[in-house]
């Protein structure tokens, strides 16, 4: 993956109410920009569609509907076949989601979407939780950390949508980080030449949702990265893997520190959490390798 | 009643591929459908009509009612025209986003087959699936036969996008959705000049920039409200609008009521949907018998069209209300409605309600015929009573 020396264009307005150091806005200023003017965006229930503002504002320059929690790869179906009966088929459709809206409750709209290889660019942003409700676990949360609704961390592990989504054979599928800027542009530029589904999740450390330090999304998204938890990927038709960043350079522990919803943790489960990551990494230089 | 004119086209076609040549003359931009009994022949037949190369529309075939709505929403706040189709628990699924169509004011339209809702399973005609949904800011027809169902279906067009509110149409599971009868297809060009496409100024779109659905304070949103009311109340008058320039066009002419032998009639039958036939025989044979019975069909359900329901009953003392449908804890939809609905006019008529035809039960004529008789003297009960 070449890097793209990312661009602001004004395409995403300063003013807008995301908590301040939020890596969600900084990542929607690249993605906003890189997508550029001709798009029309779909939003659903989640931390994105406060950042884009109220009525009558909106802090996105193009077009966007609010749509319901559930039906984000649905509604943005629905955009791009009145686009393509009104002759617009190159107006990019983006559709914009929390990892509620993808992992959980959004799921079945978005299998059917990929299934039907819709002409889509799907964002995720993935703060492993609900957190534009206060924090509660999603099906993204990954196994020990806290939320308001596994208040001694949860017991189950973070469902792996990246397989489940190379299981539908959809064009493209990637990972990014506001660690990694041009990267996270660079995908949305390649996106936006593929002609189907594409999904791009963003892993956002979230302030208070996962008690990160106002100053510190960069570094814990760094460090989700470096640390092979949150590894920068792409899949393309669902077979061929690209590890982007291929190699592991830092132990779990220091990513683990900078959060509350880990502090809890004794040495015996932290050795647990690097088990688990060590092993969803050789797994994915086993794929990539293939 | 449905006099045919001259040099039509007549086809022996069931209630729901009538409504499929409807939609195919109207011919909108999109239509997401998801299939279900007994709706989904009209989803095969505008199939068959796309893979024919005879509709341009564009299909979209999710993996739910709950998608196949929001990519309705979605499309048709792009400014497409969109249709759909559902029935029973489809229409329940959708129920979420029946309320955000019509809060975004997006004129599409959909097709309702009525149909029972489990538990306990079943596929038959029963009107609580649409009822249920009276309160989403939809407007309601209902319609008896199959030749309405294309006709309502085109009207329903030229309501919506005159309003800008979603139209339902009804029709009952099987005993009009699978009722074959002749049929007879307008011209396209007569239906295109009907319904001209037209370009809506609220869009996505991006030369615009409007943002549709964003998040509001309350007196935005009590305006919302405010704002569909205003449009509610012009329903009444669209739907004898379009009537009448259907009629001008293809000789059947269609108002918020249809009304028989209502002159100088001693009591009225009340209904919707199929049960009008019935009704209407019921009417003619007790006219037989020396009672004066005559029949009001509700056609156009939400907006409930009061005033002419008060001008219909005015001289007639007496209204027996037939509904295909049972609210739990209160009786028939129907009859509450017009309860609530005529309460305080000039010389109300005493009203009967009765639960007749719930789920799919045969109510033959000469049920109607002894409820007449029976009740011809009755004093009114607000109970709901049970037809046999």
């Amino acid at each position: 993956m070449k890097d793209t020396s990312y661009k602001d264009e004004g395409q995403f307005c300063s003013g807008h109410v995301a908590c301040a150091g939020c890596a969600e806005a900084l990542s929607m200023r690249v993605i906003l920009n890189a997508v550029g003017e001709d798009a029309v965006g779909v939003v659903v229930p989640s931390c994105v569609a406060i950042i884009l503002g109220g009525h009558p504002t909106s802090s996105a320059r193009i077009p966007f509907i609010h749509g319901v929690l559930e039906s984000a790869a649905a509604m943005a179906s629905g955009v791009k076949q009145a686009l393509v009966a009104q002759g617009k088929e190159d107006t990019t459709v983006l559709c914009l989601a929390g990892d509620g809206g993808t992992y959980d409750i959004g799921l079945q709209a978005l299998s059917s979407a990929a299934e039907r290889n819709e002409d889509i660019l799907y964002i995720c942003f993935d703060n492993e939780g609900y957190m534009n409700t206060g924090g509660q676990k999603s099906s993204s949360t990954p196994r020990a950390a806290a939320t308001g609704s596994t208040p001694h961390g949860k017991t189950t592990r973070k469902k792996n949508l990246i397989e489940i989504l190379a299981a539908h054979r959809i064009p493209y599928i990637a990972t990014a980080s506001t660690s990694h800027l041009p990267d996270l542009a660079a995908k949305v530029e390649k996106a936006k030449t593929i002609r189907g589904m594409k999904v791009i999740i963003v892993v956002i450390p979230c302030l208070p949702g996962w008690g990160v330090a106002d100053n510190a999304v960069a570094k814990v998204s760094r460090l989700a990265v470096e640390s092979g938890v949150f590894p920068l990927i792409e899949v393309e038709d669902g077979l061929k893997y690209t590890m982007n960043v291929d190699e592991k350079t830092q132990p779990i522990g220091p990513y683990l520190d900078q959060q509350k919803r880990y502090r809890h943790l004794s040495n015996e489960d932290r050795e647990g959490l690097q088990l688990d990551v060590d092993e969803s990494w050789n797994r994915l230089v086993e794929m990539a390798d293939r | 009643m449905n006099a045919p004119v001259r040099n039509e086209n007549l086809q022996l076609v069931s209630g729901n591929h009538a409504v499929a040549w409807g939609v195919k003359l109207v011919s909108p931009d999109v239509a997401p459908l998801y299939p279900i009994t007994p709706q989904t022949p009209i989803f095969e037949k505008l199939v068959d009509f796309q893979s024919d190369n005879l509709l341009s529309t564009r299909l979209i075939t999710p993996e739910s009612e709950h998608s196949a709505m929001a990519a309705a929403i979605a499309a048709s706040a792009t400014g497409a025209r969109v249709f759909t189709a559902t029935s029973s628990q489809g229409l329940l699924l959708m129920h979420e986003l029946l309320h955000y169509a019509a809060g975004a004011r997006l004129p599409i339209v959909m097709f309702n087959v009525n149909r029972t809702p489990a538990a306990p399973w079943g596929f038959w005609p029963d009107q609580i699936d649409s009822l249920a949904q009276r309160d989403t800011g939809w407007v309601q027809l209902y319609s008896e036969t199959p030749q309405e169902s294309l006709d309502s279906t085109v009207q329903a067009f030229r309501i919506a996008e005159a309003s800008n509110l979603p139209v339902m149409v009804n029709h009952d599971a099987f005993y009009v959705s699978h009722a074959v009868e002749p049929v007879s297809i307008p011209a396209a060009d007569l239906v295109q000049s009907y319904v001209p496409k037209s370009v809506r100024e609220l869009r996505l779109d991006t030369g615009l920039g409007h943002t549709i659905g964003a998040p509001i304070g309350q007196e935005g949103w009590n305006r919302s409200r405010r704002q569909m009311d205003a449009a509610m109340q012009t329903i009444t008058g669209l739907t004898h609008e379009a009537g009448q320039e259907w009629e001008k066009l293809t000789g059947r002419s269609y108002g918020p009521l249809e009304t028989y032998r209502t002159d100088g009639a001693e009591m009225v039958f009340i209904t919707m949907g199929s049960m009008a036939g019935t009704a209407r025989e019921a009417v003619d044979v007790l006219h037989q018998k020396g009672i004066k019975a005559g029949l009001i069909r509700v056609r156009l359900f939400r907006p409930l069209p009061i005033a002419e329901l008060s001008t219909a009953l005015a001289e007639i003392p007496r209204a027996l209300v037939l509904d295909r449908n049972y609210s739990p804890g209160m009786g028939g939809v129907l009859h509450q409605e017009l309860l609530a609905g005529l309460f305080g006019i000039n010389n109300p008529p005493c009203i009967h309600g009765f639960l007749a035809g719930v789920g799919g039960v045969n109510v033959p004529v000469e049920a109607l015929e002894k409820l007449a008789t029976e009740y011809r003297n009755a004093e009114p009960d607000n109970n709901p009573i049970w037809v046999d």
